[in-house]
């Protein structure tokens, strides 16, 4: 058979990646597999549940609605960019101390989408919050920590609070 | 599920992908923003032999206004159409409907043409381009042709292009001065399809209430519904005293949903007169009436 592989190479958190890939290949699975960064989640692979969110070129996707070969050339940043070192995001800290996670399934997801949320919104409304949050399923929080985890975040980074 | 193999192809020119539809005819589907595809793939309902992607098509991105009317390139995101100033001044109607498609994340890359070639049966944008009374510009093997909306959407997934056909391009007339508008949606969560949705579009016009109305369902059937009757009503009577409610009775006598396990053909039909109620009134309103 002929061989569908196609050489690709992707920019993950500064990094670069590549890899000979069958076109079939999600990006999802590029990033797990491939890059070996398995901070992002893969929970129903039909972009309902968000949990497998990145960013690409900056802007929130579904990396299991795309694949691989057309990441080619982009710079995606995963859940693994936010941290520096052993000190966790104002985002991750915010979830911390809120509560915001259980199982931790939906976070890196959910920390992705907020990432340019809070950025555009520095102050937003809970209901801006909710909005944002509505392309995500958690089931374990019941999602009240995770709008509080929010609110705390957007004070930190906006300097209000430690 | 993962997907099925295919072969990927990723033209950079237009008449390159044309030519390989044709090369590869009803085995190749062509690949915009993946986000009702992908989905296909991974579940595997949909196993073509060869993936034609646009998405490094740079001809097939625009957003223009020429002459007064829209031009949208097939592969326009969802979300850049959303954003887009000139958009929100002359067609807000649009831009209003796009922010209920989905959420931001299938936004960023979902296209405009993807959404109308797929033509869900319950999704906004067929719906919208109807009422607004676009025409599609389809290239296939024989050259490229127009269609007008009120021949492009023909039935649940259904559309009047060709396998060897690609949508390139998009383009809503100018709407006049004094245009009121309305989108009005029923969904069971935020991001979800429609249960009902309706777009009211009111023109100042010569008929004997100084209305011409557009009112188009979706969600009731196998796509986009002109309410003809609703329609007559207004251009009849106007917005004044009850005649939105009428026009929401006589959409809702006009539609005919079926039982379906998101709910059923009764409260559908409810939903079309509350939302065409609405929605009409809404309309009035911005139209100054
Ligand atoms: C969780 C989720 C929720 C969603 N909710 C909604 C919603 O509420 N409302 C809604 O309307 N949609 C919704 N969608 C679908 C989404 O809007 C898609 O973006 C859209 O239906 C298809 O656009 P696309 O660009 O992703 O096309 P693709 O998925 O790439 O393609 C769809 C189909 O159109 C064909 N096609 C694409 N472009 C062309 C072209 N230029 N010429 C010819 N054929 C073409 C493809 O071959 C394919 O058959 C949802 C999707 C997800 C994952
Ligand atoms: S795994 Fe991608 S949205 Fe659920
Ligand atoms: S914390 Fe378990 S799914 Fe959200």
């Amino acid at each position: 058979m002929a061989d569908h592989g196609h050489n690709v190479r992707v920019t993950i958190n500064g990094e670069a990646h590549e890899g000979h890939v069958e076109p079939r290949l999600l990006l999802s699975d590029f990033i797990r597999h491939e890059a070996g960064l398995t901070g992002t989640h893969v929970g129903c692979e039909h972009g309902v549940c968000g949990a497998c969110t990145v960013l690409l070129d900056g802007a929130p996707v579904r990396s299991c609605l795309m694949f691989a070969v057309q990441a080619d050339g982009a710079s995606v940043e995963t859940v693994e960019s936010l941290a520096n070192g052993e000190t966790l995001h104002p985002l991750q800290e915010a979830f911390r101390r809120e509560h915001g996670l259980q199982c931790g399934y939906c976070t890196p997801g959910i920390l992705m989408t907020l990432k340019p949320f809070l950025a555009a919104n520095p102050a937003p409304s809970d209901a801006d919050i909710r909005q944002a949050l509505s392309g995500h399923l958690c089931r374990c929080t019941g999602y009240q920590q995770i709008v509080a985890a929010v609110r705390r975040a957007a004070a930190m980074l906006r300097g209000e609070e430690p | 599920m993962k997907p099925p193999p295919f072969a990927y192809e990723c033209p950079t020119e237009v008449a390159d992908a044309v030519a390989l539809l044709a090369a590869h005819g009803a085995d190749a589907r062509p690949l915009a923003g993946g986000q009702s595809l992908v989905p296909l793939l991974n579940f595997r309902l949909a196993r073509p032999a060869v993936l034609v992607d646009l998405n490094r098509i740079a001809a097939l991105g625009h957003v223009t206004v020429e002459n007064g009317a829209l031009r949208i390139g097939a592969m326009a995101r969802q979300a850049a159409v959303e954003a887009d100033p000139g958009v929100a001044r002359g067609w807000p109607l649009l831009t209003d409907a796009i922010s209920h498609i989905a959420h931001p994340q299938i936004r960023n890359r979902g296209t405009i043409g993807g959404s109308l070639a797929h033509n869900d049966p319950a999704a906004e944008l067929p719906a919208v381009m109807l009422a607004l009374d676009a025409e599609m510009t389809a290239l296939g093997p024989e050259g490229t042709r127009t269609v007008p909306s009120g021949e492009f959407f023909a039935g649940t997934m259904e559309t009047a292009l060709a396998p060897d056909e690609l949508l390139t391009e998009i383009r809503v007339p100018e709407l006049p001065e004094g245009t009121g508008w309305s989108f009005r949606e029923a969904a069971r969560r935020q991001g979800d399809f429609a249960l009902v949705a309706v777009a009211v579009l009111l023109r100042p016009s010569g008929s004997s209430s100084g209305i011409d109305a557009r009112v188009v369902v979706t969600g009731t059937g196998d796509g986009p519904q002109r309410m003809r009757e609703a329609e007559a009503v207004l251009a009849e009577r106007g917005t004044g005293g009850d005649a939105c409610e009428a026009a929401g009775n006589a959409a809702a006598q006009a539609s005919e949903p079926a039982d379906d396990p998101h709910a059923p053909a009764w409260y559908r039909q409810r939903l079309v007169a509350a939302l065409t109620r609405r929605a009409c009134r809404e309309a009035a309103m911005r139209m100054g009436r």
